[in-house]
């Protein structure tokens, strides 16, 4: 029986000549990733248990991100207990704040994460790195102190969901329109416990940045993991990056799937997700009159530097709504010099937004942009949830950069094309 | 492993901010995640609910962020265990982890009211509502049986048996 991409990663991780759908696996981890919330548990776990050195130094990676640089004392002790353990067992993939990022967007930029890995992350959105056609699946920080001590991972063989893209994308429509539209149709548990492949004609025009945002936001279906097959573009995008070897894999012609999802994306407009779920979309020309006090440009969804090019183009020579704020939030240090050399930086100064140094910060209504009661943000981020970006009563609607930059100069939810 | 409490019901896909809030992420003090558990889907919660009771849920409990601070919240609040019509894959594999007994029953939720005294039999997966239905739970994996006995994954790998 064939196997899928998915299969055939977590099998290459054991011993076994084969893996199924619904069996126990204990896997080898490549990668094992932790942040400023998740990695103090983890570490704690892993003394409490009698740990003193990890698996492999090399395989663990430790990003300060969702608090950092740090945005009160509780969280400075936090990133104090991550940064002394790095020290302490010489994490070669300890990312200090001036050179790291937020962690998804980080590690296939610096070619930590390649094409055939198996990651797991204490972090829910390591599903990211499926775009690379590796296998990365958001676990605990309970999982991820079992990690450092076994270097292994307790985990169930998903089901795949193949997930068909065809027909031509329409102006304005990005990655994140698609897997918002997705979403829409699967619901927010649509692929519970399962892998996305995402397969079809459309993969061909998506670059590496469309495909980390669909990848990353696959857990928004309650997916396990997320996965493109690698293709020329995955390959122009790491072999200039990858200091190790990587394994480019396939799923088998008679791989058997739960399900086939077909999508024509020649319908699909740009998308929004309306409060408080993801799945809640619906098109940018459907919206109705959405009156706006915040837009956030940012994340391991969207902080991309192709995301603030995208952005940058909108608002040049415009100016935020003057009754809106629009933060710019870089996704990491290489990005955010990137967009100071293209001049995208000073796009965004004279248009009046914020732009800060890389960070979770709002995403998930840690710093740098909370809402107060009843107020309502268009964001490039991927949750909605109730209280995610600050008071229970506030409002987020998710959509791309192209829509959040349009709606910060319109004042209310709108598309380029209203300009 | 036996419960008997009171329940209190909550509906479809309660995601991880709704049970502990990422402005209480700068610890993972039990006590403060336990005093603010629900806080944003009930901000009364805390300090109705006694000790021993019942979470009963919707579908797709738990979904969203990794954080193991939400099973530990619940966990520290007191409440015994949680029965849902189903549980999104991180949370699931947490509350095993660290030792939060979770059951999944698809059909408990609709005959349950908010209030009742519910009783779980978690060797035998079932629970029996206050009229005396039986609503056997979804049939758990072995190795999650065993982590549930072993009172979680670092306990259970401490006893050498993980396969
Ligand atoms: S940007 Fe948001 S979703 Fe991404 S890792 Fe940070 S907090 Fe999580």
């Amino acid at each position: 029986m064939g196997m899928t991409i998915t299969e055939k990663i977590l099998c290459s991780h054991t011993d076994l000549a084969e893996v199924h759908p619904g069996m126990l696996i204990n896997a080898r981890v490549d990668i094992a990733l932790g942040n400023d919330i998740t990695a103090p548990i983890a570490i704690a776990e892993f003394k409490k248990a009698g740990g003193t050195s990890v698996f492999d130094r090399e395989k663990v990676v430790l990003v300060p991100d969702h608090f950092a640089p740090n945005k009160d004392i509780a969280s400075a002790e936090q990133c104090r207990v991550m940064r002394d353990f790095a020290r302490e067992q010489e994490i070669t993939h300890y990312y200090e704040v001036g050179i790291a990022g937020i962690e998804h967007a980080l590690l296939p930029e610096q070619g930590v994460v390649l094409p055939g890995d198996l990651v797991i992350g204490a972090d829910s959105h390591s599903c990211t790195y499926g775009a690379l056609g590796a296998f990365g699946a958001g676990v605990g920080s309970t999982d991820l102190a079992a990690a450092f001590m076994t270097g292994e991972i307790w985990m169930i063989v998903p089901e795949s969901m193949k997930i068909v893209l065809h027909g031509k994308m329409q102006k304005w429509v990005s990655g994140k329109d698609l897997i918002l539209y997705i979403i829409g149709k699967i619901g927010v548990d649509g692929a519970l416990y399962r892998a996305m492949e995402f397969t079809g004609g459309t993969i061909r025009d998506l670059t590496m940045a469309d495909r980390f945002t669909m990848a990353n936001m696959v857990i928004e279906a309650g997916a396990k993991n997320g996965i493109f097959i690698p293709d020329r573009i995955t390959e122009d995008y790491v072999k200039t990056r990858a200091e190790r070897s990587y394994l480019l894999l396939d799923s088998d012609p008679d791989a058997v799937y739960h399900s086939v999802v077909d999508i024509d994306v020649n319908r699909i407009e740009p998308q929004v997700a309306f409060p408080p779920l993801p799945s809640n979309t619906k098109g940018i020309s459907q919206v109705g009159d959405i009156r706006l006090d915040q837009s956030v440009i940012g994340s391991c969804t969207n902080g991309r530097i192709e995301d603030l090019r995208i952005a940058a183009k909108i608002l040049k020579g415009r100016k935020v709504a003057s009754h809106m704020r629009l933060i710019v939030i870089p996704a990491t240090q290489e990005m955010f010099k990137s967009a100071v050399k293209e001049g995208l930086v000073d796009i965004f100064l004279e248009a009046n937004a914020v732009v800060s140094t890389p960070t979770c910060g709002p995403c998930l209504g840690g710093y740098m942009g909370i809402l107060a009661d009843g107020e309502k943000t268009v964001s490039t981020t991927n949750r909605n949830f109730v209280g995610r970006m600050g008071h229970r009563n506030s409002e987020i609607y998710l959509a791309s950069p192209a829509i959040a930059a349009a709606s910060a100069v319109l004042g209310r939810l709108g598309s380029p094309g209203e300009l | 492993m036996n419960f008997t409490g009171k329940i209190w019901k909550f509906g479809d896909d309660m995601d991880t901010d709704l049970i502990i809030p990422a402005r209480y992420l700068t610890t993972s003090d039990p006590n403060i995640l336990g005093g603010n558990c629900m806080e944003d889907a009930d901000p009364d919660f805390v300090s109705k609910i006694r000790k021993g009771d019942i979470i009963v849920a919707g579908k797709n409990f738990g979904c969203g962020s990794s954080r193991e601070h939400a099973p530990i919240a619940i966990k520290a609040v007191g409440i015994a265990c949680v029965i849902a019509k189903s549980f999104a894959r991180i949370f699931y594999r947490n509350a095993f982890n660290m030792g939060l007994p979770i059951f999944e029953s698809p059909g408990l939720w609709d005959r349950v009211s908010n209030g009742d005294s519910l009783t779980v039999d978690g060797d035998e997966e079932w629970a029996k509502t206050i009229d005396g239905s039986i609503f056997p739970f979804k049939k758990m994996h072995p190795f999650m049986r065993e982590l549930m006995t072993d009172g979680g994954l670092m306990a259970h790998i401490a006893k050498g048996r993980v396969k």
